[in-house]
């Protein structure tokens, strides 16, 4: 089993392969064509209120089923087939479950899986068996022919092997090399009928060209709004700072000022005091715009780049950083401007949650891509689902179709990778 | 004495250069980065005045200017202002260990005689860090448990020592004794288990090596 599961791609190991596949692949769209029949049959239940609760199952069922073709064309033959949406889980509820089967049922997707389903156990099928039936075929005639022919005529049957009416001893030997033959075809063919199968399912099972773009622009349209909802709370954030902090204590030193303007003839010493309390308040303002200004946008990541950036911010954390930065320019500046609050966010979760001493920051250009890794030796156990901070990190990284990656068992270390295009 | 002032905002850069000429410093100004570079190079001064960024491509003009000059003129002496202060560039200053450094937030120069007296202190090789720069450190270093062992004292002194003062003037600013003050820097150098020294520049670069470890 694990040899036919191992992606082997090219030369004899595939072919070898490939009959034991198709066998597979038979198996699989045997079990599409009964559950596309469940899957009828409970969608036409669904009036009756008993198909609420068989439908949801048995479609989990098919998609899962769709799932495994998908995979099993990228690793046979890399034919990249685009994933399907995730359905939302089932609500409770028969209201909830109804809407859902309702909004399953007028799914594009799902009308792609289903005409997969019926389509697949016949052309699919045929093209998937077809290694492993030449297979047998001539080995049939290679090494059972010489053998059996002889009771069948005998008993009065007509023995035909390919095109060769085996009723002498020669033709059956005649069958041995046309069944050798047959044999390497049906190795030979193979890989080449495996891939036409996994064009099959790319055909069946990907959306068109309109649809692909419609979900991207969904896409977009999420992103965006993000982005401007979050871009707007960062302005609001600005406003409030600026207005309860340095502009109040302007106010304020304005007031002090004129008080000592008007006492400093009749009361220099209280006219003095009023003057220092002046320039402590105008250095507390300073203070305060100063860590405004770190939070919009930090010094050294506006003289230095990324790399500098990441080193002066894990100078001011409590933590051991190792950072490997290598970037041959710098990076467009709002690409490297997330990139910065990704990593001081991970770092300082880092810090406040995983108990670790020791963390490490790589940053590489790849492919056009931004690449940046964090890890630590801490007690892992970092969970997208749940940290708010993960959530906010790949929804600020969404903006810029980038992607993050926790991996992060129970016990440590963890390891969480970001990958942003940059379109150089 | 004569110092180079290297800032580009015209109002700041005519403040101080009269407020140093006022007190019989005798001033070159410039407002960019290569024309520091030039100066430094060609003309060293006795200490430079020098605000972090400058022209042409404000960034760190000023910084990178400084860091380039002391590579040919070791320990020559400059003082950094800046906005912000980091410790990024704060161990790119100190990390030839030829002190002669101070590196303060701009505000600080609102003290005129605060200034003056860092003016001076660098230009005669000592080393003179913001509180800000220490207090950070000194945060960092609470988080690792590295400093648990100092006393609130103990690190009043220790930011003061960073500042570059002297025994007479940490003593004079916390209203203690020298006797004290000798005594709250020898247990600060046996708790952080560093060799004491008397020399007051030589200490405060130990206790920064040890801080930034």
């Amino acid at each position: 089993m694990n040899d036919i599961l191992a992606p082997a791609r090219t030369g004899w190991p595939a072919r070898l392969a490939a009959p034991g596949r198709g066998v597979l692949l038979v198996g699989l769209a045997l079990a599409e064509s009964v559950l596309a029949c469940v899957v009828a049959a409970s969608a036409m239940l669904i009036p009756l209120g008993i198909g609420l609760y068989l439908f949801p199952p048995s479609m989990a069922g098919l998609t899962g089923l769709a799932e495994r073709a998908r995979r099993y064309a990228g690793q046979w033959s890399g034919v990249a087939v685009s994933p399907g949406r995730t359905r939302p889980a089932v609500p409770a509820g028969l209201l909830g479950r109804a809407r859902w089967c309702w909004r399953t049922l007028t799914d594009r997707e799902f009308w792609y899986e289903y005409r997969w389903s019926l389509a697949d156990p016949i052309v699919g099928a045929l093209i998937a068996g077809t290694p492993f039936s030449l297979v047998v075929y001539g080995i049939f005639g290679a090494l059972v022919q010489p053998f059996v022919w002889r009771p069948i005529d005998q008993a009065g049957g007509s023995n035909w092997y390919t095109m060769v009416h085996v009723n002498t001893g020669p033709r059956a030997l005649l069958a041995v090399p046309i069944g050798v033959a047959v044999t390497v075809l049906g190795f030979y063919c193979g890989p080449w009928l495996l891939r036409v199968h996994a064009r099959l399912t790319r055909a069946l099972l990907s959306p068109d060209r309109t649809e692909e773009l419609t979900r991207r622009v969904e896409q977009l349209v999420d992103t965006r709004a993000a982005a401007v909802d979050s871009s707007a709370a960062e302005l609001r954030r600005i406003e409030r700072d600026l207005h309860d902090g340095a502009q109040a204590r302007l106010v304020a030193m304005g007031m002090s000022l004129s008080n000592a303007e008007r006492l400093i003839e009749r009361d220099p010493e209280t006219a003095r005091a009023l003057v220092a309390e002046v320039r402590q308040s105008s250095s507390k303002a300073l203070q305060e715009l100063r860590d405004l200004v770190r939070g919009i946008h930090p010094p050294v990541l506006a003289d230095r780049g990324l790399p500098d950036a990441v080193r002066a911010l894990a100078l001011d954390g409590p933590l051991d950083v190792e950072i490997d930065a290598r970037l041959a320019h710098r990076l467009p500046a709002p690409l490297e401007s997330a990139a910065y609050f990704a990593v001081s966010e991970l770092l300082a979760n880092t810090a406040k949650h995983s108990e670790a001493d020791r963390a490490a920051v790589d940053i590489a250009l790849r492919n056009g891509l931004l690449y940046i890794r964090v890890r630590d030796d801490g007690c892992g156990g970092a969970d997208l689902s749940r940290g708010t901070g993960l959530r906010g990190v790949e929804r600020r990284l969404a903006a810029f179709d980038g992607t993050l990656r926790v991996d992060s068992p129970a016990g440590g270390p963890t390891v969480i990778e970001l990958a942003i295009p940059c379109g150089s | 004495m004569r110092v180079v002032i290297a800032e580009d905002l015209f109002l700041l850069r005519d403040g101080l250069v009269r407020l140093l000429r006022e007190h019989g410093f005798e001033v070159d100004a410039v407002d960019n980065g290569p024309a520091l570079l030039d100066l430094l190079l060609n003309n060293p001064p006795t200490v430079a005045v020098v605000d972090v960024r400058l022209p042409p491509s404000f960034t760190d003009d000023g910084l990178r200017a400084a860091l380039a000059a002391r590579r040919c003129h070791p320990g020559l002496p400059i003082l950094l202002l800046s906005q912000y202060v980091e410790q990024l560039y704060a161990r790119e200053l100190l990390a030839d260990g030829a002190g002669a450094i101070g590196y303060l937030l701009k505000d600080r120069v609102s003290d005129a005689e605060q200034f003056l007296d860092a003016v001076r202190r660098v230009a005669g090789g000592g080393t003179v860090l913001d509180p800000e720069v220490i207090t950070r450190l000194l945060r960092r270093n609470d988080a690792r448990g590295t400093v648990s062992a100092l006393t609130e004292r103990e690190r009043d002194v220790l930011l003061l020592m960073a500042e570059g003062r002297s025994n007479a003037a940490i003593a004079a600013q916390l209203n203690v004794s020298d006797s004290a003050v000798t005594k709250h820097i020898a247990s600060i150098f046996n708790k952080l288990d560093l060799a004491p020294s008397t020399d007051d520049n030589r200490r405060v670069l130990a206790v920064l090596a040890y801080l930034n470890r």
